[in-house]
């Protein structure tokens, strides 16, 4: 088992924009979608019933944007339902990384669980960084994990990420089993420590 | 930063190194799991050849995709998928030796309803279920959170989790609650106020008087609800209602450790000169049972309110509530009392409880659904079913014209075949109104209090329950 994965400090490509607020995991990949007991397949059900209801003007469906690696959205993203079959949906779909104004915290690490960084920027930059993919949406965006920007054009905005999962992703070490299972001897003078264990 | 809180010291407590990334590792104690999403962390496991070291750390049952009509629940279930999800997790329970809670043990139910019945949530512990409502077992004073499911591998292989520590608020509220205002009805004026990512980034402590004078189960709405409003846990402090709703169960301490465990929870308690990082103050006083007209569980307004306009929001709001009128077919300035309902759920993880069935059938009573509504009852566990059997609540439900079903998470994400059809609209006593929540991709669901739920059904739209009292 290897306890280094791939480091992620820059990721590139085509973006994305899907613009709203407080889209929740329900909208990404419905319930009925986790009637399964394995995660493969679940990319071509990412936004399924918004896209439905758009009739190919989804932003998942439109041609300008098959192909995106960044995906760029607004306040609250990935709120309610803990589910991973959301980031797994999106991350199968093609995406490698998404920029938003805010990410709703389990959401948030599940994607660090699976190697997504999420990172944040203000409401005013990712309305631009939108708004220029928008305008051109064959251009590469390039999120620098290193430097905490993203950049595309003559555009570059600010971008903020918590520290641990930052350096993670810049070490390497976002998938956690390994270095948690390495601790084995920590984890049983944890639990020895514990009144609770003796009890049950 | 917070210091000397419950949060604080559990948190210590639980404590087992810091990684390399300066996260925390964090022991948890107590580990809960489910059908939907624990299959592919059972694979990663045997992918990579993992053992899972602390067994009898982790309880299981089937919630999501069960039936509720006790006709298909025999096994192999009719849906093929459902089949394979629960031989899924009856087959990894037993290769892991794991507890699990079948159907029809009489101990099946929602996860968040049965471990606090079993006596295994307990004060001072970290829990930890890849479902986001986990939140709710913060009513005994754990702390407790959802996760994903490489997360749900990474607690079957280690019993610890990599987590950065949240900021604490505490949330408090005070006053005695106006009759026909239930703590489901506390916990939606709080997301009113605070927002629906106010909570991201911390945790809640529930203090004040109100907190303390409710029993657990109310105690659980309310913390059950913490993700709604960004928070992924939220906790009441430990107190003799707790003790006292421990004592006794199957897996609570017994004898000698129950004095000495009495001593330790109280021990955990947030200190009263506790720092915290936030402190909002509520007026019990102010709380109407509440109604969501929205797509979000922010989207609430008192019963004797109108849906508010793009004006009266706050400029951060307009977009989402223009969209929520759009899609609930809604329009600002329109009373949501008499606003027409099709269907009717009392049930979930968040008021499936018997308190909860209590005060809905004090309503039901006498009086009979409206032609043309579906109205059901869902009990969240076997074990309350059983107990709501016992003192005639399912002979009340039935006369007034409620379905009477058994134990599962049902329409309140209608993994299972209860569905809201087309654009329906439900009043309903669960916790998420999103769009398609309940089954269907246009369908509309009205969040409020079980007694309100029985309320719509019986007059047939959204109405003041006080009326009815």
């Amino acid at each position: 088992m290897s306890e280094i994965n791939s480091q992620v400090q820059r990721v590139s490509g085509t973006g994305l924009p899907l613009r709203g607020d407080d889209i929740d995991t329900d909208r990404i990949i419905p319930a009925r979608f986790l009637r399964c007991v394995t995660f493969d397949g679940l990319g071509e059900y990412a936004f399924v019933d918004d896209r439905t209801q758009l009739n190919g003007e989804h932003p998942f469906d439109q041609a300008q944007y098959q192909g995106a690696k960044l995906l760029v959205v607004n306040r609250n993203f990935g709120c309610g339902s803990s589910r991973e079959h959301a980031p797994q949906a999106i991350a199968r779909w093609g995406i490698g990384a998404i920029v938003g104004e805010s990410f709703a915290e389990i959401f948030f690490s599940n994607c660090v669980a699976i190697g997504i960084p999420c990172v944040t920027a203000s409401h005013e930059d990712v309305l631009a960084l939108q708004g220029a993919i928008e305008a051109n949406p064959s251009a590469s965006v390039s999120l620098d994990l290193v430097n905490l920007t993203a950049a595309i054009g003559d555009l570059t905005i600010t971008v903020t990420m918590k520290e641990g999962p930052r350096q993670a992703f810049l070490s390497g070490m976002w998938d956690s089993c390994g270095q948690l299972v390495s601790q084995g001897e920590a984890v049983q003078a944890t639990a020895g420590r514990l009144p609770y264990l003796a009890w049950a | 930063m917070s210091q000397g809180t419950l949060f604080d010291k559990v948190w210590d407590l639980h404590t087992v190194a810091t990684l390399p990334s300066g996260q925390t590792q964090l022991f948890v104690g107590l580990h809960l799991i489910h059908e939907v999403t624990s299959p592919q962390a059972f694979a990663m496991l045997r992918e990579r050849g993992l053992k899972v070291p602390f067994p009898q750390r982790t309880v299981a049952t089937v919630d999501h995709i069960v039936p509720t009509q006790l006709q298909q629940r025999q096994r192999p279930f009719i849906d093929s998928l459902a089949e394979d999800m629960i031989v899924a997790l009856e087959q990894s329970c037993q290769e892991f030796g794991i507890r699990f809670y079948n159907i029809g043990s009489g101990k099946q139910g929602i996860v968040h309803v049965i471990a606090p019945e079993q006596g295994l949530t307990q004060p001072g512990m970290t829990i930890a279920c890849g479902d986001s409502h986990t939140s709710t077992h913060g009513a005994f004073g754990a702390i407790s959170f959802g996760i994903g499911t490489s997360q749900v591998r990474d607690v079957l292989a280690s019993q610890t989790l990599a987590m950065t520590k949240p900021k604490v608020r505490r949330v408090e509220v005070n006053g005695d609650l106006r009759p026909g205002v239930y703590a489901k009805d506390v916990v939606l004026h709080i997301i009113r106020k605070l927002g629906v990512k106010g909570g991201v980034g911390y945790a809640y402590e529930y203090a004040g008087t109100t907190f303390e004078a409710m029993s657990m189960e109310e105690r659980m709405t309310v913390c059950n609800m913490s993700i709604e409003g960004g928070a992924r846990c939220g906790y009441v402090n430990p107190d003799p209602i707790t003790f006292d709703y421990l004592q006794g169960r199957e897996f609570a301490p017994k004898g000698a450790d129950w004095d000495a465990a009495v001593a330790w929870w109280t021990s955990v308690r947030s200190d009263a000169d506790a720092e915290y990082d936030d402190v909002v103050v509520f007026d019990a006083a102010d709380i109407e049972p509440t109604v969501t007209w929205g797509i979000t569980p922010g989207q609430g307004i008192g019963v004797t309110e109108t849906i508010p306009t793009v004006d009266e929001l706050d400029e951060g709001d307009r977009s989402i509530a223009k969209e929520a009128y759009d899609y609930m077919q809604l329009a600002p300035g329109q009373a949501i009392a008499g606003t027409k309902v099709d269907v009717c759920f009392i049930g979930s993880c968040t008021n499936g409880r018997i308190s909860d069935l209590r005060e809905a059938a004090k309503v039901a009573q006498g009086r009979q659904v409206v032609e043309g509504i579906t109205a059901f009852v869902v009990p969240g566990s076997e074990s309350v079913k059983q107990a709501a059997e016992a003192e005639g609540l399912h002979e009340i439900f039935k006369a007034a014209g409620f379905e009477w079903r058994e134990a599962g998470c049902s329409m309140c994400l209608a993994m299972n075949p209860d569905k809201l059809q087309g654009n329906q609209i439900s009043a309903s006593s669960s916790n998420r109104n999103f769009k398609g929540r309940q089954g269907s991709a246009s369908g509309r669901t009205l969040l409020m209090s079980p007694a309100m739920v029985a309320a719509a059904a019986v007059t047939g739209t959204v109405t003041d329950v006080r009326e009815l009292l």
